[in-house]
């Protein structure tokens, strides 16, 4: 590598570097268009909608900052996105566990059941799980929206939590239970600790899906209050056809708290997809 | 070749438990009391077993209930058709159009997006300066949830006031020049390539978890046996990477089949139906007109169109590289 690059190898590069930024600009520069949009009036993004604000309007930015209404739908999302997370969590946790360390009959055709779900994301079943959930009087309820985000989370977490268990040697349990460890304490106090790097993955994967979930909130939430991110923007659009700079800067709002998250948490994410993939 | 991204997890781990484990059970099945062991069981699966069959199973068997009523969604269902919804929709030139434009839409992924998802990820494997920041911004989109992205792309590419339409003036290119969402000729590519950009990234970083999981030493074998870059590519990585195409292939035509956050923000299924999907359909027929029993049929095939495809390919394509992860069936044998 110490070499000096030769001539082709140089020019090579430098194609790879001229693909690479020509789609990624095309990622940035329709962000980057919301971003700036949003401190244009609709007038600037006629004439210049490429160019720099001149002058720039902050109007539209610090009007939904100043407005309850962003910061409820973000309350919102933040709320009900945290609870799925628990919720899927803790029950994945333990049904992995008991698919990883227990043998029993029907243990496969159990897990395969899991499994299958996998496959049937909410449109599938959205109407009949709004029937469903009308008749368990959870519409206008958060409790509608986070208990199906964690049935349907449930699939994706156990396999990848149960992948990890198997992964903790048989010793470790047979030293703890040596040591007057139960099963729920092994559970509890050796297995969960170890696996804290799994579970990191599979939360930040629920936390994700359940930020950007849309359909379920869309039909559960009719009342306002507890409208989340995503149909609070498609919302706020309706009401705003017209106002183009004005529904960019929602955009941009909305989009920021994804991106610091995944600022954060881009390693579990991306190791976490790959992963899931495998199972 | 496996990912085995997960933390912690040792290359080599994967195959072995189902093998190595069921003695190391077996053995603490002897020590332990049955009856314990039978109630720690029970009461470990209880709460996802509850949760799983009452909001994921019960639904899909409540919507093939619902599905052989005319019904409208209140009081209980009474008028029973048997399967007319279903015949009726197979006259339905809107749901016949649903299925049309599922089909374009993967047809087109798996020509364009996944090829290009592929060849970027191998771009990104090479040793390039500041490729960590391409990975971070290619994957970037994904994170974003279809609703912004959809919103964000209807205001770019509007035909005032948008971005699309300036860039394509100067490029000359007219097919960009009018409302691209607006004219039923256009409004499927326009809504492919917004799907392909908040996805991409997606399947360029399973390929590189696939890629970055293949050892060095092959590649490198082939290499010095004097192959050049694209023969190793076709004849080491491209048969390597077989398991993870596999299933950036399945979960493509998955999601195409489920669609409908991005259609129903970005045209609502229009113009004249031109980009509707069988999920906005199910949506407008249930949600709107309250024909529950005729949505719900819809919802019916589309889960059966999901299932045989799943099995299929599970059963001809997937064969046994999936083991333990889209079914365990693999983990019977």
């Amino acid at each position: 590598m110490t070499r000096p690059v030769p001539a082709p190898v140089r020019a090579r590069r430098t194609l790879l570097h001229l693909i690479s930024i020509v789609i990624g600009s095309l990622i940035v520069v329709p962000v980057g268009f919301g971003v700036l949009g949003g401190f244009k009036d609709n007038g600037q993004l006629s004439t210049n909608p490429l160019g720099w604000p001149d002058p720039w309007h902050p109007e539209n930015y610090t009007g939904i900052l100043a407005d309850s209404v962003f910061w409820r739908q973000l309350a919102n999302s933040t709320i009900i996105a945290l609870a799925t997370v628990a919720v899927v969590v803790a029950a994945s946790a333990m049904a992995a566990f008991v698919f990883a360390r227990f043998a029993f009959r029907g243990r496969e055709l159990l897990f395969t059941l899991f499994a299958i779900g996998l496959m049937f994301p909410f449109a599938v079943a959205i109407l009949p799980l709004f029937i469903l959930l009308r008749s368990m009087e959870l519409l206008d309820n958060p409790l509608g929206v986070i208990l199906p985000q964690a049935a349907f989370g449930l699939p994706t977490t156990i396999i990848i939590l149960r992948q990890f268990f198997r992964t903790i040697p048989a010793e470790v349990e047979e030293a703890a239970t040596l040591d007057g460890c139960t099963p729920f304490g092994f559970f509890w106090r050796v297995l969960l600790p170890m696996a804290r790097p799994a579970l990191a993955t599979v939360s930040v994967l629920a936390i994700v899906a359940s930020w950007n979930n849309f359909f379920l909130p869309l039909v559960v939430f009719t009342d306002q209050t507890w409208w989340t991110l995503p149909v609070g923007v498609q919302a706020f659009q309706g009401q705003y056809a017209d106002d183009t700079a004005r529904v960019l800067a929602y955009v941009v709002l909305s989009m920021i708290p994804a991106l610091g998250f995944y600022a954060i948490a881009e390693r579990q994410l991306i190791g976490g997809l790959a992963g899931s993939v495998k199972g | 070749m496996k990912l085995s991204t997960v933390p912690g997890q040792r290359p080599g781990d994967q195959e072995a438990p189902s093998a190595a484990q069921v003695p190391a059970a077996t053995r603490r099945r002897g020590r332990r009391p049955r009856r314990q062991q039978l109630i720690t069981i029970a009461l470990f699966l209880t709460p996802a077993l509850v949760l799983f069959l009452l909001l994921v199973i019960a639904p899909i068997l409540l919507a093939g209930y619902t599905s052989m009523y005319k019904w409208n969604g209140f009081n209980l269902p009474e008028n029973f058709v048997g399967l007319d919804n279903f015949t009726r929709a197979f006259q339905d030139p809107t749901f016949l159009g649903d299925l049309w434009h599922t089909l374009v839409l993967i047809t087109l992924s798996l020509v364009i997006q996944l090829p290009v998802s592929l060849a970027l990820a191998m771009l990104l494997n090479q040793k390039l300066k500041g490729r960590g920041i391409y990975r971070v911004i290619f994957f970037a989109p994904y994170v974003l949830s279809e609703v912004t992205t959809a919103v964000l792309f209807t205001l770019v590419l509007s035909p005032n006031r948008g971005l699309g339409q300036q860039i394509a003036g100067w490029l000359g290119i007219e097919a960009l020049d009018g409302a691209v969402f607006a004219d039923p000729d256009t409004v499927l590519y326009a809504l492919f390539f917004v799907i392909s950009w908040k996805y991409f990234g997606f399947h360029m970083i399973l390929y590189l978890a696939g890629r970055q999981g293949i050892p060095q030493e092959l590649t490198e074998a082939a290499t010095t046996d004097g192959a050049g870059p694209w023969q190793v590519f076709r004849h080491v990585t491209l048969p390597l990477l077989g398991p993870t195409i596999r299933i950036s292939v399945f979960l493509s035509v998955i999601g195409s089949i489920q669609l409908f956050d991005m259609v129903w923000v970005l045209t609502g299924g229009g113009p004249i139906h031109a980009s509707e999907t069988m999920a906005v359909t199910m949506f407008d027929r249930g949600f709107r007109r309250f024909e529950v029993g005729y949505a719900s049929a819809i919802s019916i095939i589309m889960f059966l169109i999901s299932l045989v495809f799943a099995l299929f390919y599970q059963r001809y394509v997937l064969r046994r590289d999936t083991e333990g992860a889209l079914t365990t069936l693999g983990d019977q044998r």
